[in-house]
Parts: structure tokens; sequence; C-alpha cells
């Protein structure tokens, strides 16, 4: 059964129901681009922007940010100098505000607010790397791009990376943010993929494009893939285990068989920065309202979730939710100051009514999800033993890490248990538990 | 920013497929219902209102009876136990006394499900077990010959399993297959009308409330097995068709072997639990003690079903 997601988005997120007929599967497709390309919405530069940086403020390093302090268009934040994780400046302001800000799945953030004032003075530190290309800039400078393309992945020596995919499948039902980017950057893709190819030396580059959008990449610089449009063929591990003609073993990565990921529009982004001689900024970011209206919004890193709704003279409602990323795996917040991260490709606006309520049901043993799963998890034994909280055992007996977090299984489910949120929090619990013993050692 | 929107934040996914536990339930009662009505209820009349009625009644009450002892909250609204106490009275003679009905609906509701943990726990179906105890307590509660003798019939008032089995082929002669689908023969109240069963399954098939690869392997279980058996001797043994349609087959393979909690998940495990259930109700029935085996090899595959469960695809990514 085919769930027509096209039907879906002329009414928003509560389309998606159970067909008349069920006896296989439902099988959910990622949606198309519309024969003519959209153009996209552009939001203006707001007044103030949230950058987050993916650390805590009190690791003990001495902070190099300070409330007040001026920034550059494109200049690097970070919080101190030994930290690896940064941010890139979209704007030129000052900043002020440094707050913590708890993330999703149990990250913590810090949110840097920069005031942007009028006059935009561009930083040169990424004019100095354009004369002198290398793998160690593009980690230091391009992390923060829009697509958020993780170079230091090519920095293992262990690992070498030999093939190199460029995934333009969309990530979850309703986004076209990466299949307009292959289609709206050809240049910059390709210019991308040169650049790509110097800084790591890496020859082979696969794209991994929507069957129906191979068409016309001859010149690109890379082999294109088809891949089904069925959801959730476009997430990385189906995709790698395609580029590398067997299973990924779990507990094995991409980068155990050579392979790495980069988004497509990380890698347009990288040919325009280096075109424009300045870091790209503005990120594509595919925007449905409450009533399934879809729009294409390019916006600067860092604007907040409320200056789109502003542009679209949009409010919000008590209980109403906003999803970032897809409807299926992507995660929701709490505040319309949430910005807009590098990676993030979707904005989705949920009515309280449309809110799909969870319940604490058993499982009914239907086997609905262990139908659904792409990954062939049990997954009707492994929520009995998540449920218990026997977290060990569901990983040894039930395949937990088989889950690649399609999210499919609490879709389906008939006792609307949240089983998806159970294999996640085992992960992390798991998780904790691991480095809680690696650092007694 | 002064008066920030409470947004809800939960766990992906947002969209859910809108399928729930009372709309399957719902859905299970409707496809019992042109058996139950026009099968039982015109054919035998009040009596058969009156065991179904108060069938499902003491079902729900039992069930709100343990939510209550137990301090659960009271799950009667999910519609479970409502389609136990149909699925049961569908299994009865119209002329049950009162006790029996409530016993067996204590059975199925309290000893069959909810001791076990409630609903998904239960590992034998609960109606099967009622009647399998009921069966070996007050067998001639179940004897339909006995049941229904004071009542006039437009054809042959015999049990048709009994009678082929305590005096041959012969006595089943004048019963045309056409009488069966049209549920002129005495059993169940909701077990007799043929075409009504088949719909009411083809329907829960198609919409995928049960799953169509248990019904149809145990139907195919029932059909090969009595094949067999006519072909070595067909003046002992009736014809498959025979078997299709008279006793418990039909709500067997519809209703009570695709029970969700007592039956396998996965594709192969589903076709052995199915073919194996058929299998076993025909050899009770041809060679065993019983008149029906249906509801005892029902009670067989539940046992199987974790350990065929076992037999599943190999987990993406799992080495060896």
């Amino acid at each position: 059964m085919v769930l027509q997601c096209q039907a879906a988005k002329e009414k928003g997120t509560h389309m998606m129901k159970r067909s008349f007929f069920s006896v296989t599967a439902p099988r959910l497709q990622v949606d198309s681009l519309p024969g003519v390309l959209p153009d996209s919405v552009r939001i203006e530069t707001p007044r103030q922007i949230m950058l987050l940086i993916e650390e805590t403020a009190d690791n003990g390093n001495a902070m190099m940010l300070r409330k007040g302090d001026p920034v550059k268009t494109g200049q690097k934040i970070s919080l101190s100098t030994d930290s690896k994780a940064y941010a890139i400046s979209t704007v030129t302001g000052t900043i002020t505000h440094i707050e913590p800000f708890p993330g999703e799945s149990g990250k913590q953030f810090t949110a840097v607010s920069v005031a942007v004032s009028k006059e935009a003075d561009p930083d040169e530190s990424f004019a100095t790397y354009c004369d002198s290309p290398s793998l160690e800039g593009a980690v230091n400078l391009l992390g923060c791009l829009p697509g958020s393309p993780a170079f230091e992945i090519f920095m293992d020596a262990d690992k070498p990376i030999k093939t190199i995919v460029i995934n333009a499948m969309d990530q979850d039902l309703f986004i076209i943010t990466a299949q307009y980017a292959l289609t709206a950057f050809y240049h910059n893709l390709t210019q991308g993929i040169q650049h790509l190819k110097t800084i790591t030396g890496v020859e082979k580059v696969v794209i991994a494009a929507p069957q129906d959008a191979i068409q016309g990449y001859g010149d690109i610089g890379a082999s294109v893939m088809g891949i089904d449009k069925g959801y959730p063929e476009g997430l990385p591990h189906l995709i790698a285990q395609r580029v590398a003609g067997h299973e990924i073993p779990v507990g094995k990565d991409f980068q155990d068989f050579g392979m790495a990921f980069l988004g497509v529009e990380a890698v347009a982004s990288l040919g325009r920065s280096f075109q424009n001689k300045k870091p790209a900024r503005t990120k594509m970011v595919t925007f449905m309202d409450k009533n399934g209206n879809r729009s294409l919004v390019s916006t600067i890193v860092g604007t907040p979730i409320r200056d789109i709704l502003k542009r679209f003279d949009l409010g919000l409602n008590d209980q109403d939710r906003i999803i970032i990323g897809g409807p299926l795996n992507g995660y929701s917040t709490y505040t319309d100051a949430f910005p807009i991260r590098p990676d993030t490709d979707a904005i989705l606006l949920q009515d309280k009514d449309d809110v799909a309520f969870v319940s604490d049901y058993p499982c009914i043993n239907c086997g609905d999800c262990v139908r659904v799963c792409p990954a062939r998890v049990p997954v009707n034994m492994l929520i009995r033993f998540l449920e218990a909280g026997q977290y060990e055992e569901a990983a040894e007996n039930y395949d937990l890490y088989s889950c690649l977090e399609c999210g499919l299984c609490s879709y389906v489910c008939v006792a609307r248990i949240p089983i998806f949120q159970s294999i996640k929090l085992a992960k992390y619990e798991l998780g904790r538990a691991a480095t809680g013993e690696a650092a007694d050692e | 920013m002064n008066n920030p929107k409470k947004l809800i934040v939960s766990h992906a996914p947002f969209i859910h497929i809108g399928s729930s536990i009372p709309q399957m339930s719902l859905h299970i009662i409707l496809a019992a219902l042109p058996a139950v009505i026009l099968g039982g209820m015109f054919r035998f009349g009040a009596s058969a209102v009156a065991v179904v009625s108060f069938s499902i009644a003491t079902a729900m009450l039992w069930e709100i009876a343990i939510n209550l002892v137990s301090k659960k909250p009271v799950s009667v609204g999910d519609g479970n136990a409502a389609v136990i106490g149909l699925i049961f009275a569908m299994l009865l003679p119209a002329t049950a006394p009162w006790w029996f009905v409530l016993t067996g609906t204590f059975i199925a509701i309290v000893i069959g499900k909810q001791i076990f943990g409630g609903m998904g726990s239960n590992p034998f179906n609960p109606v099967a077990l009622a009647i399998a105890i009921l069966m070996i307590s007050w067998g001639d509660f179940l004897d339909f010959d006995e049941m229904y003798r004071h009542f006039q019939f437009d054809f042959i008032p015999t049990y048709p399993l009994t009678a082929v089995k305590h005096f041959g082929l012969d006595a089943i002669e004048p019963v045309r297959l056409m009488d069966l689908l049209l549920g002129r023969q005495i059993g169940g109240i909701g077990a007799t009308f043929g075409i009504g069963l088949i719909l009411g399954g083809v329907y829960l098939m198609i919409r995928g409330f049960i799953r169509w690869e248990i019904s149809l392997s145990f139907l195919g279980g029932v059909f090969i097995t009595a094949l067999i058996f006519n072909i070595i001797d067909p003046s002992r043994f009736a014809s498959p068709f025979f078997h299709l349609l008279t006793g418990y087959t039909l709500v067997a393979a519809f209703f009570l072997a695709p029970e969700d909690s007592s039956s396998p998940v996965n594709f192969i495990p589903m076709l052995i639990y199915g073919a194996v259930g058929g299998m076993m109700t025909i050899l009770i029935r041809n060679i065993g003690a019983y008149v029906d085996g249906a509801i005892l090899s029902i009670l067989l595959i539940n046992l199987l079903n974790p350990l065929l469960d076992k037999i599943r695809p190999k987990t993406l990514g799992k080495v060896a």
C-alpha cells in the first residue's frame, strides 16, 4: 500500500492514515520535487540570531566569549581555545547573551545570541583559507557551513576514506530540501565536488539521488546512484549498504568501510563558499505550516524560527508543536526562539488537534512493527525488554543496535506505544553506562 | 517573547497511522456480526440473543471487576473484553444456561487473560481456554444434539461432526455443502453460518486486522489433512469441504487462531502455526477422542507459538 504523501501535503500532518486495504505493511514515500522548481522564500536577516555550540560552558576552560564582544560575519566562535565545537557567525554584531541551552536527546548546547548591526564586516579567516585550502582548515572553519559537513572523519588515519557519498535523499517525509539543493545548486555542487576531491584526495564520489532524479549529472564529477523513494531507503545506513554491496555489521560505522557521508547541501555550500570567497551562510529549509502548505525557505543559519513564522504571518497556539526535521525522525522544540542550525532541513508546524498521542498500553503482539521494520528487528520482543528497563538484554538478544531509527514502528503501533522513544532512551542509557565505565577505568 | 506559547514537546514520530485497539476490536465485532445475527440469532431465536448479550456483558463486567481488584486503570474501553465475550458466545449452544456463560467468561477474562497481565500477555487464546475447560468440566452442555433437542428445524437436527464420528459417512449423506454454507446445521451460535464467517474473515484479512497467513494456513492445514484422510479411506472419512464448514473450523481460523497475543508474528512461523493447527484439528476429529478438535488444536499451537517465533529473519547487520 503506497500512502500518498503528495495527498498529505495538502492537508498537513494529520493525513497520513491507514489505507483501507492493509494486507501488507504500509509503505511511505518521500516526496518529489514539484515539476517546476519552486521559488524559495527569502527571510530577511533578523535583528537577532542565535548560534548553538555543542559544548557546555562549565568545562573549566577559560571562556573566550564575553557578553558585549563584537563578532564579524564569518567569524569562528568557540567557548575556549581548546574546544573542538564551534559556530560560525553569519552576521556582524554584538554578543548579547551566552546561556546554556538544552537540546534534543540529552544534548547540551551553549546558545550565543548576537544582536545584528547594520554594517556587515566580513571576517578574513576564510579568505586566508581560500589561498591555501587544506583538510585541517576545512575541519577548523567549514564544519558549520549550511548542510553541516563533517570533515573530521577524513582526519582519522586508521580509517582511510575511499568513497565520498553525497546524500541527496531527503531524510524524512514532506522534506524536499536535499532534492532542491541537488537540482538548484548544480553549479555549486560541481565546484564543491572538485574542491572536496582536492582537499581530501579521495577520487571516488557517489551521489545518492532519488530514482526519478538521476538524469543529467554526467559532468558533475561523481557517479550517481538511484535510490528508491520508499521511506526509509534514503537513510545513510541503507545507502551505505548499497554502496558497499553488503550489510554494515552492527558496531561498525561507515568509515570502517572507507565511506564518508556528506549532505548534498553541504557540498554545494562548499562550492558556493569558494566561488564567493566567503563562507556560505544561507540554509535551505522546507517549511510546512499547520495546513500542510509547503514552502522552501532560504535563511541564514541562526535565524530563530520565530522570524520565519513572522515572515509567513503565522501564529502559534498553546499545545501546538514545532517539529525540526521530518514527522518520523525529527525532534520537537519547546520554543520558537530555536534557531535554524546548519543541519536543519525542515520546520513543520503541527496543530494541537493533529498531535499524535502515545499511550501506556502494553504491546498486544500484533506484529505490525515487525513487518514494517526495515532492519528486521523483532520489535515485539524488544519493546517488552525495553519497557522493563532491561537494556543490556535488549541489546544482546533482541538487536537493539540494529535499529536504524526510522520511527516506523511507533508510526504503525496499534497500542500507540512510544517504541522509538524507548529505543532512543535505551541507547542513550547504555551509552551513558559505557562512558561511565570508561571513566572509572 | 513576553508571552511565550506553551508548545508540546514529545518524541518522534509526530504522526500516527491512526489505528488503535478500540478500532481493531470494533472491526472484529463487526466482522463477527453476520455469522452471529444471521446465522445464530435468526436460526436459534431469542435464546441466542440472550446468550450473546449475557456473554458480552459478563465478559465486560469481569474485566471491570478484575481492573478494580488489581487497582489498574479500567481497560474495558479497548473493546477486547467485548470481543472475547462475543467470540465465546459464538461457540456456545443457544440454550447454554446462564451460569455456564458466566463461568465461561470468568475463565476467559480472568484466568485466560487478566492474571497473565492483561491484553497482549496471555499465552493462550482466552476463549479457547474457556471452552476447553468447560468442555472437560461440563461437556454435556456443549453437546449440541442434546442442547437443541427441543428445537424444531427444517433440516436434520444432528451435529454433523457427532454424526460422522459415531455413525459414519452414511449419517451425513443428506447434508449438502450449501446447507452448511447457509447455516442449515446445528452448532455454536456463531459457528454455523459458513458464508457469514467467510465474509467476516475475508473482511478482517484484507483490512489487516488479522493476519491472513495464519487464517489461510489454518484452513489449508484442515483441507489438506482432511483430503489425505479422505483419499486413504473415502468410506470412513468425510470430505475436506465438510470439515471446513462444520464444527468450529471457520471460527477458529478467523477468530481464534489469529488472536494477536497467542500467535506468532513472523511469516514462516505464522504459516507453520496455522498449518499445524489445521492438521491437529482434523487428526483429533478423525482419529482422536473428541468430536471437534479445533479448540484443543488452538491451545496446542498457542503452546508452540513462542518456540515458533524464534524462527525469524536475520536482523540487519547482525554478525552470525
